[in-house]
């Protein structure tokens, strides 16, 4: 887009810091808002599911179209919010949450069985049959004290994850 | 380059088997260390390396980089800079524009004044019909280039006209073959266009030899192949240009070269291009304008200035496969522009990436789970 004069107000930068809870500096915030325009090539206000999809990068990613569900459509500042959690001033908890978000695919609070199961697939497609990734995923349920019927909440993905000690930050490129 | 609206679709899987593996450039998130030990829950239900590639290329990507236009900083933000500006808007505008357009008109004048006659009167006399057009067709793309008060620096030793001999260079925009016609007719390879400039196509590079494509038709590949090498085999055709990109870039990256032009059984002779951005940006990003606001826009600038380097003629080495030597040529060209590398297909503008790429990511992580089941 090579659009170098941001349309965004002061006041409209503090707006969207405050949204997304401070997770951004202000120049990362003017940062995003340059990519969100370049990604938004018919100005419609929001970036369209094709309009991410013409980044192969993401497009070739096998969690992509879930991916999609979650932020197709939306404005700027829901898009810097969805981001928040990669930001690396978002602390453990957020990105945890933002994985369950992932699997909760219906929003529900809960993830199931066939929830696990559903992204086991998008991983890793059709190399391993789907008994085989049944399989799997009871055995390590079992083992980790859950069974198939179980309802993972987000404090079970707290604790099943949250001494895993994972990155999960993307740099946004600064001028 | 026809406007790229409707939806992608995806590449016909003849295009994948061009590429070298992308995983050796593409950054892969979080380093992915193959994981041991026994598989838990935890492994399974942690996809932050794979969701943080995704966030990676939500925020920053290298494909999107090499089509971004670079407009000049503007310097005019002052009390006594923007009467200066204005100034020069109005110069460009109202005094260098009407005269370049006047001399862009008179060339045609004489062009087609020489062209028309010499076309038809001179039917039968091939031989001195096809030099005249030569000296004629490298005349108007030297008007042309006169109308943006082109500034042009050729180096390197021009290597001499010889049969079995492509030449390949960098693209940014379709006046990159303007340049280099002014020098020297080529013939040349491109996108069959609607409008005017297919006119032109049609009518005046006729006469230097070229081959028309059109990216959206599959089987479009073969025949050009064909044709390309029908072309270069023959000992009165033209030098081939070919712009192995396949599309325009923004003269600061290189997308992969397309292995056609590299398995001619030819010598390839490099040629890069580097164009000044402090006077005009001229890349052509034909998604933004069509070609006619593009040339307007660079008849209205200072000065189009740019380097030419012919480089050294290279050869297929023994054991080397077309696409290794089409990378090795990309390379040289690269370094020599300073461009920087990108390890995409060009036509990723018009089309998806293939399914390969996500399979192979699928695999690796369903043998590595596999593998660690097994383990105690």
């Amino acid at each position: 887009m090579g659009n170098t004069s941001s349309m965004l107000t002061q006041y409209d930068i503090e707006e969207v810091q405050q949204h997304c809870n401070k997770a951004f500096s202000q120049q990362e915030i003017v940062s995003l808002y340059e990519r969100f325009c370049q990604l938004d090539r018919n100005g419609g206000g929001f970036v369209s599911a094709e309009e991410f999809l013409s980044v192969p990068e993401f497009a070739v990613n096998p969690l992509s179209l879930r991916l999609l569900r979650m932020v197709d459509g939306l404005n700027f500042k829901e898009f810097v919010a969805f981001l928040s959690a990669f930001s690396p001033r978002a602390t453990l908890l957020q990105k945890i949450e933002f994985i369950f978000k992932v699997y909760d695919s219906d929003g529900n609070g809960k993830v199931t069985f066939n929830d696990m199961l559903d992204v086991l697939h998008d991983l890793t497609g059709q190399f391993i049959s789907e008994n085989q990734r049944k399989q799997v995923l009871t055995q390590v349920l079992g083992e980790a004290g859950y069974t198939k019927e179980s309802l993972l909440v987000l404090s079970d993905f707290v604790k099943i994850l949250g001494s895993s000690g994972f990155k999960m930050e993307v740099e946004v490129p600064v001028d | 380059m026809s406007s790229n609206q409707g939806k992608l679709k995806p590449s016909s899987s003849e295009l994948d088997l061009d590429r070298p593996n992308i995983e050796d450039y593409l950054p892969s998130g979080a380093s992915i260390q193959e994981p041991h030990g026994k598989l838990r829950l935890s492994d399974l239900l942690d996809i932050s390396p794979i969701l943080t590639e995704a966030a990676g290329a939500i925020v920053d990507d290298s494909f999107t980089r090499c089509f971004k236009s670079n407009s000049p900083e503007p310097w005019n933000w002052n009390v006594y800079l923007f009467p200066l500006w204005c100034f020069g808007v109005v110069f460009r505008y109202l005094i260098l524009f009407p005269a370049r357009a006047i001399v862009l008109t008179i060339g045609w004048i004489i062009f087609l004044s020489c062209f028309i006659p010499v076309h038809f009167l001179l039917k039968g006399n091939d031989a001195l019909r096809k030099k005249l057009e030569r000296v004629l067709v490298e005349l108007i793309c030297s008007f042309f280039v006169a109308s943006w008060t082109g500034v042009v620096k050729y180096h390197g030793p021009r290597p001499s006209m010889r049969p079995k001999q492509v030449f390949v260079a960098n693209h940014t925009s379709m006046i990159d073959f303007i340049i280099l016609e002014q020098m020297t007719a080529f013939a040349v390879i491109m996108q069959k266009h609607p409008g005017w400039v297919g006119l032109l196509q049609s009518t005046i590079l006729e006469s230097v030899g070229c081959i028309w494509f059109n990216r959206s038709e599959a089987k479009d590949r073969e025949i050009v192949a064909k044709k390309l090498r029908e072309h270069s085999q023959g000992a009165d055709n033209n030098p081939l240009l070919i712009f192995p990109e396949g599309t325009c870039v923004n003269n600061q990256y290189s997308v992969m070269f397309k292995k056609g032009a590299f398995e001619l059984g030819c010598t390839v002779c490099p040629v890069a291009i580097k164009y000044n951005k402090i006077f005009v940006d001229a890349f052509w990003n034909s998604r933004k304008q069509s070609f006619t606001m593009h040339l307007l826009q660079l008849m209205t600038s200072w000065a189009v200035v740019c380097d030419v380097w012919y480089l050294e003629p290279q050869n297929l080495r023994p054991g080397e496969t077309a696409i290794e030597f089409a990378e090795r040529v990309r390379d040289i060209i690269s370094v020599r522009a300073g461009l920087r590398k990108v390890p995409w297909d060009g036509y990723l503008k018009y089309s998806r990436p293939s399914p390969k790429h996500r399979e192979r990511k699928q695999q690796s992580f369903a043998e590595s789970v596999l593998r660690r089941l097994e383990e105690k």
